[in-house]
């Protein structure tokens, strides 16, 4: 399963822990990455992302709760749980209830296969891009399940957005990622991560190692803002239009479940791009001569490190996207993804393939 | 086929030109903008940063001339009414009662000189209804009502907007109306009695004859 000898040894002996009959080691496996999407969720995703747009457009942001506002999330969250949850009446109490749910699963589902440094990973599936890839779609029946269980036109319309534009980028962004994982050769999330580790650091990533690895890069970025309705892809919940679109009836908690999942999904997308194009958790520090800066920051502390900060780069760009970008019309939404990015998508992958023979 | 590619471009470049203008002002976050108002001179020559200012603990300063909260100086104020009547939406409430002759000393004067023969108990000016027109400050005889340069003074409690600006407690107003009225009534008397003849050096000797017979 793994080259190295020192792949997955951490999650690997965690998995083989149980108290007796009960997988204790699975379900901590397991908790890990929840821990880490609401703790991230919390701290880069809310405050990070209020600080972030407030200074880009000239604002202090939240100043109040605690120094420099730092505690305003946890008082958001306080303000949430006392909140009541309610139900309209006449919604689909079934499909509103699981709504929020199947969308967090969906957006969780794919942690499994996120390798967060090279000793841990969810599972290590062979197919793991494919997977990842794969899962995400089930998002779209959460939408669906919310939009149409709130019996409300706008969440109605929000879904149907929403469901229209992710089912149409999954095209570009698939044939995209399809192209990763030919320079790699493998669809093992680890494996394409071992493939661009080296004592050269970045220079051994997918995205410099072939000239045409810029195209698909870019195209799988765009595509995956979309899939995540991000601006400038948020039309699904266009406030100016749609209120909040799929999730206007939802209140308390589970309109906390339903932003915890677009903060997942923001985090999932980002450590895909970064998996698939920059190298995953390898260190982007070259060895110069005898300082061995590639060796020193290697290693299953620094491999986390180092995907966790890559995934949060790429959460910036898409705020930084999205408080630049107006929002897309739904005929150029449909335009972006069939005329430009689905065929430059196919055209990079014919030259990747050519590359791949080739070079 | 070449305005696709053209489109393309030009999306490309605006992208990158709007995002060099956030990524600007993000990284000129660390500075503050001046607080240079618009009639100053270098105005447009503040640098670029964050704009907010944190109200309640910075303020900027409302010019001297701004027209905000209505204020009386009381001890100023002749009892006119003028300002009661000019006022649009009637937010201004006036009771006067006439001053004794023996009292003029102790009513004071204006800080004009002119000598006052109202006391006014009851000034009370209903700021929540104010609409800071100023017609009220331009009526005024004595310049004693004006609007000042305090704008922040919202309450919790709408009874706190009416601001009570009387120069007498309830008892002192009590007592000088019963005066007044006491000695209203000695006039009336000692105008019967003296009777029609006397007619005319009565007003003049009344008021002579009052601050003895009251006191």
């Amino acid at each position: 399963m793994s080259s190295s000898p020192s792949l997955n040894t951490w999650s690997d002996a965690l998995s083989g822990f149980s108290i007796g009959w009960f997988p204790l080691g699975l379900v901590i496996v397991a908790v890990i990455p929840l821990v880490f999407i609401a703790l991230y969720a919390l701290t880069y995703g809310v405050y990070g992302e209020r600080k972030i747009s407030a200074f880009m457009q000239d604002r202090l942001g939240p100043m109040e709760v605690g120094f420099w506002g730092i505690l305003q999330t946890l008082a958001d969250i306080l303000k949430l749980l006392q909140k009541e949850d309610i139900v309209p009446t006449a919604a689909d109490k079934f499909l509103f209830v699981i709504g929020p749910g199947i969308l967090f699963v969906g957006s969780f589902l794919a942690f499994a296969v996120l390798p967060f440094g090279p000793a841990f990973i969810g599972a290590d599936l062979n197919v793991g891009l494919f997977y990842a890839v794969g899962i995400v779609a089930i998002e779209v029946v959460g939408i669906l399940a919310a939009g149409w269980g709130s019996n409300n036109k706008w969440a109605l319309y929000g879904a149907v957005r929403s469901v229209a534009q992710i089912v149409s980028y999954e095209i570009p962004a698939s044939i995209a990622l399809l192209c990763a994982a030919m320079m790699a050769g493998t669809l093992s999330m680890q494996q394409i991560t071992v493939m661009q580790a080296g004592p050269n650091g970045f220079m051994h990533w997918f995205l410099f190692n072939n000239p045409i690895a810029w195209l698909p890069f870019l195209i799988y970025f765009i595509s995956s803002l979309a899939e995540t309705n991000r601006a400038p892809f948020d039309i699904p919940e266009a406030e100016s239009e749609l209120v909040a679109g799929y999730f206007t009836e939802y209140s308390g908690m589970k309109f906390a479940v339903i932003f915890l999942a677009e903060y997942g999904s923001m985090f999932m997308v980002s450590a895909i791009i970064s998996i698939a194009f920059l190298g995953g958790w390898t260190s982007p520090l070259p060895n110069i001569g005898g300082l061995e800066l590639n060796t020193m920051t290697s290693g299953p502390a620094w491999g986390a490190f180092w995907i966790i900060m890559k995934g949060f780069f790429f959460i910036f760009v898409q705020m930084w996207l999205r408080w630049t970008l107006p929002r897309l019309r739904v005929d150029q939404l449909m335009y972006l993804c069939w005329k430009v990015l689905t065929p430059f998508a196919l055209i990079s992958f014919v030259l990747t393939a050519v590359w791949e023979i080739y070079r | 086929m070449s305005e696709y590619f053209s489109n393309i471009k030009t999306g490309a470049t605006t992208i990158a030109t709007g995002m060099a203008i956030t990524l600007k002002h993000f990284f000129n976050a660390v500075k503050r903008k001046g607080d240079a108002g618009i009639d100053d001179a270098d105005y447009f020559r503040q640098v670029d940063g964050l704009c907010t200012l944190q109200y309640p603990k910075e303020v900027i300063p409302t010019p001297p001339h701004g027209r905000y909260r209505l204020y009386v100086n009381i001890d100023d104020c002749i009892g006119c009414r003028q300002c009661e009547r000019a006022c649009p939406v009637e937010c201004i409430a006036i009771e006067t009662i006439k001053t004794t002759n023996d009292d003029l000393a102790v009513c004071g004067k204006t800080s004009g000189g002119q000598q006052k023969r109202m006391w006014v108990p009851l000034f009370d000016i209903d700021t929540a209804k104010c609409m800071t027109c100023g017609i009220c400050q331009s009526v005024c005889p004595t310049d004693c009502l004006y609007h000042t340069a305090v704008a922040d003074f919202s309450e919790f409690d709408v009874r706190n907007m009416m601001y009570h600006f009387g120069n007498l407690s309830k008892i002192e107003a009590e007592a000088k109306r019963k005066k007044l009225a006491e000695q209203q009534a000695q006039a009336a008397k000692e105008k019967a009695a003296t009777g029609a003849p006397a007619a005319k050096p009565a007003p003049k000797a009344a008021p002579q004859q009052k601050p003895g017979g009251a006191e």
